[in-house]
């Protein structure tokens, strides 16, 4: 595996590539978005229970799942980083940070807008609301402290380690609603039983969430390369890209 | 793999693994105070090893599930009242003054804030409802459960003159 990841580690190498992955992953992310949301939104059988009110689980789920998804690819990031001192990998950890806080934010706001018709309230600080804000929160750390320092390098590491530390409310997040009593309810998709929820109304929220996961990866393509175009303008290879242009 | 990688990856390890369990302590120091709420087996029988009961005139939440065929509606006004269990079959009783959420039917999960009365009775500020992870259309719900949900908005008004106050 790493033979394969090696030379991805060199910024002109895993330019080129993210340039070609970018078209593909934001083609195939908008496709799925459309489908999964319009087929979700729109054509799904109403709730026994909640009527209408639940179809925005279509767009409130997978951001979910996804912000904590980009967190744990932040992390990895970080952690490679930080151990192998590659600095493409440290470039991630700033490209995937506010695409994570959007998606978390997306969360947050739509699960705000489900719980005040459902169950009778925008906020309530139950322990699943409340760590899922504390990941917003870490989310706005980690691109806080990597420009509190005058010097990049030092922000940049500080930055890093937060988000490797920060891993720990992941596990939180998921089992908040098993460990305390919450007003949350538990996991519909994320657990090892058959889903609780039934196929008509799966299918649109599984392709919602692949949509989801493509158009993080997409993003983090269109960010990384820029990242990497910043870092490296004063070499030969981008001097080269620009003048072609 | 060099000794200085080595020696990073060990001391990030070493960190990530002491704030986990740092935090972990912290959690579990902090479970009763997590908690959103108490259930009526809580309330009544204690909560945690030490059988923690909480004090009359205190200001708590109560979650449970409304016991079917206890609600009672004063006819004049918004006053409602309602017995809440759990799995340990205990019973407390809510007092409400206001208007329920959609979702609030019997035998539905609810969670209520409020003053404690008395050890069994909540004088409740504020009724939330809580939903489970289930999500089913619903013909399938009627097939699967036998039940069948109609909003309170098209319950027809013959209906909710069973109560009674």
């Amino acid at each position: 595996m790493f033979k394969w990841l090696d030379p991805l580690a060199k910024p002109e190498t895993l330019y080129h590539f993210c340039g070609k992955l970018t078209p593909w992953l934001m083609s195939s992310a908008l496709f799925t978005l459309l489908l999964g949301n319009i087929w979700g939104l729109g054509f799904t059988p109403t709730d026994y229970q909640q009527g209408d009110s639940y179809r925005i689980i279509h767009i409130h789920v997978p951001s979910a799942i996804m912000s904590m998804g980009a967190y744990m690819a932040m992390a990895i990031a970080a952690f490679t980083a930080l151990v192998w001192q590659i600095k493409t990998a440290q470039w991630a950890v700033l490209a995937i940070a506010p695409i994570g806080a959007v998606y978390t934010a997306i969360a947050l706001l739509t699960g705000m807008a489900w719980g005040k018709p459902m169950w009778g309230a925008w906020w309530v600080w139950d322990a699943r609301l409340t760590s899922e804000l504390i990941l917003l929160f870490l989310y706005f750390g980690v691109m806080a402290l990597h420009g509190a320092f005058s010097e990049r390098q030092t922000g940049a590491k500080v930055a890093s380690l937060l988000a490797v530390v920060g891993v720990i409310n992941l596990p939180i997040i998921h089992f908040s609603v098993e460990w305390w009593n919450t007003l949350h309810q538990g996991a519909s998709i994320t657990k090892f039983a058959k889903p609780s929820i039934d196929p008509s109304m799966l299918w649109p929220l599984l392709i919602s969430l692949l949509a989801f996961s493509l158009l993080l990866a997409a993003l983090t393509c269109v960010r990384l390369r820029t990242a990497i175009l910043e870092n490296e303008q004063h070499r030969p290879w981008v001097k080269q890209l620009v003048s072609k242009a | 793999m060099q000794p200085r990688r080595k020696k990073r990856l060990l001391s990030m390890l070493l960190v990530i693994s002491l704030i986990a369990g740092a935090v972990g302590a912290m959690l579990f120091a902090l479970q009763q105070n997590i908690n959103l709420f108490y259930t009526p087996g809580q309330l009544i029988q204690g909560l945690g090893e030490g059988k923690i009961k909480p004090d009359i005139g205190q200001r708590l939440r109560l979650g449970g599930m409304v016991v079917p065929g206890t609600v009672q509606r004063d006819a004049d006004s918004l006053k409602v009242r309602f017995d809440l269990t759990d799995d340990s079959g205990e019973i407390a009783t809510v007092e409400f003054e206001g208007i329920l959420p959609d979702l609030f039917r019997e035998g539905q999960g609810i969670v209520a804030q409020g003053e404690l009365r008395s050890a069994t009775v909540l004088a409740a500020t504020e009724v939330l409802a809580k939903h489970d992870e289930e999500y089913m259309p619903p013909e399938v719900a009627e097939a699967l459960k036998g039940i069948r949900h109609v909003p309170p908005s098209q319950q027809p008004a013959a209906s909710n003159a069973n109560y009674g106050g």
